[in-house]
C-alpha cells in the first residue's frame, strides 16, 4: 500500500475548469487551453509514494508544484482525479474528514515557516497536538521532544521573532514532527534560507529521515537539493510531470530534451554514488586463507592488493603484495596479522566527490561496502578517472543538443552550491 | 421646481413611523436596557468620591502605559474636579463607555463577517460610509422620535456614529494576517472557528484595538452633541454655556472634554501596544 497516491490529478484555475480538463484530456496543449482564460496548474499527475520514501517534486516557479502539494492534503480541491492517503480517498472527504486527515496523517512545513508569532516556540511545536485535543502537559512534552530532535532544546520559551531563519524553520519542522503523522509535506521548506544554512538543514533532514522513516513529499526548485534529498524525483514543467526516477536515472536516462537540458549543469560527482562506478573487486581472499592465496589472487586479478573478508563477506582490511610476500617469507604468519585494517572504505551511497578524497589518501584501491560493512565492490584510481572522462563526454554530448530551445523559466535559479 | 421635488425625507419619516408601530416593543426594550446600564454605570462612577476615582483612573492609565502617564492623568483629572465639572465628566464617561461597548460588541462580529465574505464586505462598506459621513446631528432626530428625549437617543446616535471604524479595522486586521500562517492552521486540521480564535484574532488584535480606540474617540465627540437631545453630562454644560453665552462655563466644560478625550485615547492606544504580538514585533 502506498502512503500517497495521485491518480490523473488535474487542477485548473478560472472559469469552467471541468471544460478545460476535458480539452486537456482530449490532447489539447496547455497553451491552447490557457488562451481561453483559464490556468491549468497541474495536468494529469500520476505517482505513488511508498511509505518511508522521500519523494521530491522538482520544478521552476510556475510549474505547478505548490498546487500539486496542496491537493495532497486537500488545501486545494482537485478539478479532476484522485488523491489517496493510505487507504483513504482524500478527494471524497468532507471538511471534517479533511481536518482529520491533516491532523492525524499529514503535516506540513512551509516555505516562509508560517510560525505563529504570538506563541512561544514550544507552543508552536505543540500546535498540531493542540488541534487534536491532546492535553496541555502531554503536548508540551512532545513538543520539547520534537524541538530536541531538530536541535532546539532549550529554546522553547522564546518567541519566533527572536530566532534566525534557520532556527525558525527548525521550529516549523519540529511542529510537523511533533504531530507524529506518517506523511510530511514540505513546500520549498529550505528555499528561503541562505545556502550554508540550507545545506545544514538538508543534512539534518536526511539524518532525521534515517531515524524516523517518514514518508516525505518535498517540493523544491533547486535541482541539487532534489538530488541530495530525493529517493525519487518528479521533474515538473508547465503543470506536467515530465519524468519520475532516482537522481541517477534522471541524470543518465533523461526522458526528454527538457529534463536533459535541465540536468546538464549538475555536478555529477555530487550526485552519482560509488555504486555507479565501482567494479567487482578483482582480488578477494578469506581471512582464513594464507598469504600465498592472497598473492595468487593478486596475480590472477593483476592487481597489487587484495581485500580480506571474514564470514558473510564482512570487510576486514586490505593486504598489499609486499606485505603478503614478507608474510610468506616469515612463513606461518596468517593474513590477519599483516592486513591493513584501516583500508580506505566508502559506503556504496557515498557520492563520487567524496570517493576522490578517499582515493587520494591511499594508493590501495578503495573498498566499497554496503550498510552492513560487507564488501560489494572496489574502485581503483583508473576506474575513477575513466568514469570522470565518461561523465565529461556525456555532459558535452548533452551540451551539443542544446541548439534551439532552452528550458522554460530561469535556469540560473538552480543552485550549484 | 416644486412639483419635481422628491419627498425623500417624508418617505423616511413615514418609514420610521411604520418602524415604531411594528418594532415599538423592541425599541422600548433596547431603550430600557441602555438606560438602566447607563444609570448603573454613572451612579457607580459618581458614587465614589472624586479623589478615589482619580486614583483609580490614574492607576489604570499607569497600567496601560507607564508611571509618567499616571501622574499626568491624575493632574488632568484633578483639574476637572477643581473646575467643578467632575460629576458631569463622570456622566459623559459613563455615556461613552456604554455607547463604546455596545458599538464594539456590534462592530467586531460585523468586521469578522466582512473579513470572511467578500460579498458581505462589499455590501456593508457603503452602509459604513453612510453612517460615518451623515452629519451626526441628523441621527439625533429619528433617535428622539423613537426613544424620546433623554439619555437613550444620545447613546443610540453615538453607537451608530462611532461604530464604522470598529468594523473597518477589524476586517482590515484579520485580512492583514499572513495568509501562510492561516494556511498553516488549516494544514494542521484546525477548524475555522479555532483558526479565528487562536490565530486570526490574536494577530489582528493591535489593529482591532486601534479600531476600538477610534470608536471611543468618535463616541466622545458625539456624546457632547447628545446634550442637544437632553443627554446629561459635559454636553449639556456646553449647550447651556452656548445658550447663555457663558464663556467661562464653555471653557471649563470644553477643557474637561479635552482632558477626558486625551485620557481615553492614550489608555486605549496603550492597551493595543501591550499585546503579545506588538511586544514580539518590538523584540524582533
Amino acid at each position: 500500500m502506498s502512503a500517497i497516491r495521485a491518480k490523473e490529478l488535474y487542477k485548473v484555475f478560472g472559469r469552467r475548469p471541468e471544460d478545460a480538463v476535458r480539452r486537456l484530456r482530449e490532447g489539447e496543449s496547455r497553451e491552447d487551453v490557457a488562451s481561453s482564460g483559464v490556468t491549468p496548474a497541474v495536468i494529469d499527475a500520476n505517482f505513488e509514494v511508498p511509505p518511508g520514501e522521500t519523494f521530491v517534486v522538482m520544478g521552476l516557479s510556475g510549474s505547478g508544484k505548490s498546487t500539486l502539494i496542496r491537493m495532497l492534503n486537500g488545501l486545494l480541491e482537485p478539478t479532476a482525479g484522485e488523491v489517496h492517503c493510505g487507504d483513504e480517498n482524500v478527494t471524497t472527504l468532507d471538511a471534517a474528514g479533511l481536518r482529520r486527515i491533516r491532523s492525524q496523517h499529514m503535516s506540513m512545513v512551509f516555505q516562509h515557516f508560517a510560525l505563529f508569532p504570538h506563541r512561544t516556540v514550544r507552543e508552536n511545536a505543540a500546535y498540531a497536538l493542540q488541534v487534536r485535543g491532546v492535553d496541555r502537559r502531554t503536548r508540551l512534552a512532545k513538543a520539547d521532544e520534537a524541538l530536541e530532535m531538530v536541535g532546539l532544546a532549550g529554546w522553547g520559551s522564546r518567541l519566533p521573532a527572536q530566532l534566525s531563519g534557520g532556527m525558525k524553520q527548525r521550529v516549523g519542522l519540529a511542529r510537523a514532527l511533533a504531530s507524529e503523522t506518517e506523511v510530511l509535506l514540505m513546500d520549498e521548506a529550505f528555499s528561503a534560507l541562505d545556502p550554508l544554512i540550507r545545506r545544514e538543514m538538508q543534512d539534518q533532514l536526511v539524518e532525521l529521515q534515517h531515524r524516523l522513516g517518514k514518508t516525505i513529499v518535498f517540493i523544491t526548485h533547486d535541482l541539487n537539493e532534489a538530488m541530495r534529498l530525493g529517493d525519487r524525483i518528479a521533474m515538473m514543467r508547465a503543470g506536467r510531470i515530465e519524468q519520475i526516477g532516482t537522481a541517477e536515472e534522471i541524470l543518465n536516462q533523461p526522458a526528454n530534451e527538457y529534463v536533459a537540458q535541465f540536468v546538464q549543469d549538475v555536478d555529477r560527482t555530487r550526485v552519482l554514488t560509488a555504486s555507479a562506478v565501482m567494479d567487482t573487486p578483482r582480488a578477494v581472499v578469506s581471512d582464513t586463507s594464507g598469504p600465498q592465496a592472497a598473492l595468487d589472487a593478486m596475480r590472477e586479478g593483476q592487481v597489487n592488493a587484495a581485500f580480506v573478508v571474514g564470514s558473510d563477506q564482512q570487510l576486514l582490511g586490505v593486504v598489499g603484495a609486499e606485505a603478503a610476500a614478507s608474510a610468506l617469507q616469515r612463513s606461518g604468519d596468517s593474513l590477519r596479522e599483516v592486513l591493513d585494517s584501516k583500508a580506505t572504505t566508502v559506503k556504496s551511497d557515498t557520492v563520487l566527490v567524496d570517493v576522490f578524497d578517499a582515493s587520494a589518501r591511499s594508493a590501495m584501491p578503495v573498498a566499497v561496502v554496503d550498510s552492513r560493512d560487507r564488501l560489494v565492490g572496489a574502485i581503483v584510481r583508473e576506474t575513477l578517472l575513466t568514469a570522470m572522462a565518461k561523465l565529461r563526454a556525456g555532459e558535452e554530448a548533452a551540451g551539443t543538443t542544446e541548439s534551439g530551445t532552452q528550458p522554460d523559466g530561469d535556469v540560473s535559479e538552480v543552485d550549484h552550491g | 421646481m416644486d412639483e419635481w421635488r422628491i419627498p425623500l425625507g417624508d418617505w423616511v419619516e413615514s418609514f420610521i413611523d411604520w418602524l415604531i408601530t411594528v418594532l415599538g416593543p423592541l425599541f422600548d426594550l433596547v431603550g430600557t436596557v441602555l438606560k438602566e446600564t447607563f444609570e448603573g454605570l454613572q451612579s457607580t462612577l459618581n458614587f465614589a468620591p472624586a479623589w478615589l476615582m482619580i486614583i483609580i483612573l490614574a492607576v489604570l492609565g499607569g497600567l496601560a502605559r507607564n508611571g509618567t502617564f499616571a501622574i499626568i492623568a491624575a493632574l488632568g483629572l484633578f483639574l476637572i474636579a477643581l473646575m467643578d465639572q467632575w460629576e458631569q465628566a463622570m456622566l459623559t464617561l459613563a455615556l461613552v463607555l456604554v455607547a463604546g461597548a455596545v458599538a464594539t460588541i456590534i462592530a467586531i462580529p460585523l468586521g469578522i463577517l466582512a473579513s470572511r465574505s467578500r460579498a458581505f464586505s462589499n455590501a456593508i462598506r457603503p452602509v459604513l460610509d453612510f453612517m460615518q459621513t451623515m452629519p451626526p446631528l441628523v441621527y439625533l432626530i429619528p433617535a428622539v422620535v423613537i426613544f424620546t428625549v433623554g439619555v437613550v437617543p444620545g447613546i443610540v446616535a453615538t453607537i451608530i456614529f462611532a461604530m464604522p471604524p470598529g468594523v473597518r479595522l477589524t476586517e482590515l486586521g484579520i485580512r492583514q494576517v499572513d495568509a501562510e500562517v492561516v494556511e498553516a492552521g488549516h494544514a494542521f486540521g484546525s477548524p475555522p472557528n479555532a483558526i479565528l480564535r487562536q490565530i486570526q484574532l490574536p494577530l489582528a488584535l493591535p489593529t482591532i484595538m486601534a479600531g476600538i480606540n477610534q470608536v471611543i474617540m468618535l463616541g466622545l465627540s458625539m456624546v457632547v452633541l447628545a446634550g442637544f437631545v437632553g443627554g446629561p453630562g459635559l454636553g449639556q454644560q456646553v449647550l447651556s454655556a452656548i445658550s447663555r453665552i457663558d464663556v467661562a462655563l464653555g471653557v471649563e466644560a470644553g477643557l474637561s472634554v479635552v482632558i477626558l478625550a486625551i485620557f481615553l485615547d492614550r489608555v486605549t492606544a496603550g492597551l493595543g501596544t501591550r499585546s503579545t504580538v506588538a511586544r514580539q514585533k518590538e523584540a524582533a
